[in-house]
């Protein structure tokens, strides 16, 4: 399959939809798995790799997991591609830039991912929108069961799942949900809230998960502790009490912002939307923070009835992209977030941009989404 | 609440006991549940309460033999002086290899926990996915405690006592 023919869409998981999903982006959960008869991959012959990445693809091609798949070869793809994936969350960042025989099989909706030869001899991931940890959970563990009848993967009895790093031992489970947070940032208690996540053995990253910046107030949180915690229970932790909590608060600083702050609400969105309706160039990193104070404005009428000038004017804008309902929406900007960024930018116009080039497309597309 | 037998003092002592099907609850005052020789029972920290629960483990030390840090993996060439490059181990086996060396780091970055329980691949074998089970009711236990949802914790203090029984036999 041709990335092309995603690359102009929006994923299922970024249609707006889903519990919370004003504030809750997305749910993941990813298991890292081995195969017993295998070093890790450190130690590995690129021969070996060879062998389990064929050996891996051919058992999840094969399985069952409701909806259409295809395979990717990561080492053979060019870097735009490889970005690309990363862009749209179907494939890390360590697996880009990872070396040797490597490879991804993505179902065709982006919910599925199978990260062959990453860190681990195999990474699964489900993500959907909104807050779905425990259908998320059910769907990857039913998929593992069906690779598990035909591999033998590495586990001890007192250990769990063997991983190449011990940080993820035990379960292999990564639970991550991604949040949108503005109304913290903006009233300045989104540092407190992290502190007491971190305090929990979370870890609290950006948008792209390890080693990237909360940019556009966008934070993903995820568990530390793979060992010794039962997946379901760690699943329902976090879709009960953790995100719940955060979701509570982020609601509590809007509800604030609209009853005492609201000249400052105004003057974000009024900034945000005079901005991205004129700009004529715009970084990756701009349109996002400014995008993201869009994304509140519209959130907080639809969600919580809030009539300012600046939002009224705000959701005033029309979108008459063809997949659009003819009015700018939660979707609308979900889009612009995605085909802003800078692979999606260069896929869509067909070849690589300097960084000069790809501020002045960014805003174009912007523009006329808003102007229309 | 009055203590239930000087019906004088404040009730600071709260019984549930639980047997079988059978619930009862006694509210009692310091100096009463002394003299009924309870009130040194109910004063143990939580913290010895729960090693004495968990202390029937069984035996698993011996699972994994000791090792020699300069020492490498014959299976795959590893030693723990790579781990000052990357966090990565070389096999499944240098878990066991190196185990008592790789134990600190394990409970450093796994909050302290250092055996499994939750999900088990159906090939393994029966006593293995037994032990697991049994692991994982201990950690049920531990939280029931927490808690303090005592009726929990009473079936499944039955449930482990089972278990335990059937390991044995």
């Amino acid at each position: 399959m041709k990335l092309t023919e995603i690359s102009n869409e929006l994923n299922d998981w970024l249609d707006g939809d889903g519990p919370h999903s004003d504030i809750v982006i997305s749910s993941r959960i990813r298991l890292a798995r081995n195969l017993a008869e295998y070093k890790f991959l450190s130690r590995c012959s690129n021969t070996e790799k060879s062998q389990i990445l064929e050996r891996l693809k051919e058992v999840i091609t094969s399985i069952d997991i409701g909806e259409n798949i295809f395979y990717i070869s990561i080492d053979q793809a060019n870097e735009l591609d490889r970005n690309f994936l990363v862009e749209r969350h179907l494939i890390s960042r360590h697996h880009a830039l990872g070396k040797g025989p490597r490879g991804a099989v993505i179902s065709r909706k982006e919910s599925f991912t199978a990260m062959i030869n990453e860190e681990d001899h195999l990474r699964i991931q489900v993500i959907k929108g909104g807050l779905q940890l425990g259908s998320c959970w059910e769907q990857i563990n039913r998929i593992d069961d069906m690779i598990e009848q035909q591999v033998d993967y590495a586990f001890s009895p007192k250990y769990g799942y063997l991983t190449a790093c011990p940080t993820n031992l035990g379960t292999g489970v990564r639970v991550s949900v991604m949040l949108h947070l503005p109304a913290l940032k903006i009233t300045g208690q989104v540092e407190k809230l992290l502190g007491a996540a971190r305090d929990m053995n979370l870890a609290v990253r950006g948008l792209f998960g390890e080693g990237t910046e909360a940019t556009g107030d966008f934070y993903q949180v995820s568990n530390q502790v793979s060992l010794g915690v039962r997946e379901d229970e760690l699943v329902s932790k976090f879709e009960k009490l953790i995100i719940p909590s955060i979701v509570e608060y982020e609601r509590a600083a809007r509800g604030h912002l609209l009853a005492s702050g609201v000249d400052l609400l105004e003057d974000k969105i009024s900034r945000a939307t005079a901005v991205l309706k004129n700009a004529r160039l715009i970084s990756s990193e701009e349109a996002l923070i400014l995008l993201s104070h869009l994304r509140l404005g519209i959130n907080m009428h639809e969600k919580q009835g809030a009539s300012t000038p600046a939002i009224e004017q705000l959701c005033g804008l029309k979108d008459s992209s063809a997949d659009s309902s003819g009015r700018i929406t939660v979707r609308t900007i979900n889009k612009l977030f995605l085909l802003t960024l800078p692979a999606h930018l260069q896929l869509n116009y067909g070849k690589p941009l300097d960084p000069t080039h790809r501020d002045v497309l960014r805003a174009n597309i912007i523009r006329k989404t808003l102007n229309q | 609440m009055q203590c239930q037998i000087c019906n004088n003092n404040e009730a600071t002592i709260h019984l549930t006991e639980i047997h079988g099907d059978v619930h009862t609850e006694m509210h009692l005052c310091e100096s009463c549940a002394a003299e009924q020789g309870i009130a040194a029972k109910s004063q143990i920290p939580l913290n010895e309460l729960l090693s004495n629960l968990l202390a029937s483990a069984p035996e698993e030390a011996n699972m994994y033999a000791p090792t020699d840090s300069r020492q490498k993996c014959p299976r795959c060439g590893f030693s723990l002086e790579l781990l000052k490059n990357e966090p990565l181990l070389g096999c499944p086996y240098d878990y066991e290899m190196f185990e008592k060396l790789l134990l600190p780091l394990i409970e450093n970055t796994q909050d302290g926990k250092t055996a499994h329980c939750g999900k088990v691949p159906t090939k393994i074998p029966r006593g293995e996915k037994d032990l697991i089970e049994l692991m994982n009711l201990r950690n049920l236990l531990e939280d029931a405690i927490r808690t303090e949802d005592y009726e929990t914790a009473a079936k499944l203090r039955d449930k482990i006592a089972e278990y335990e029984t059937d390991r044995n036999k």
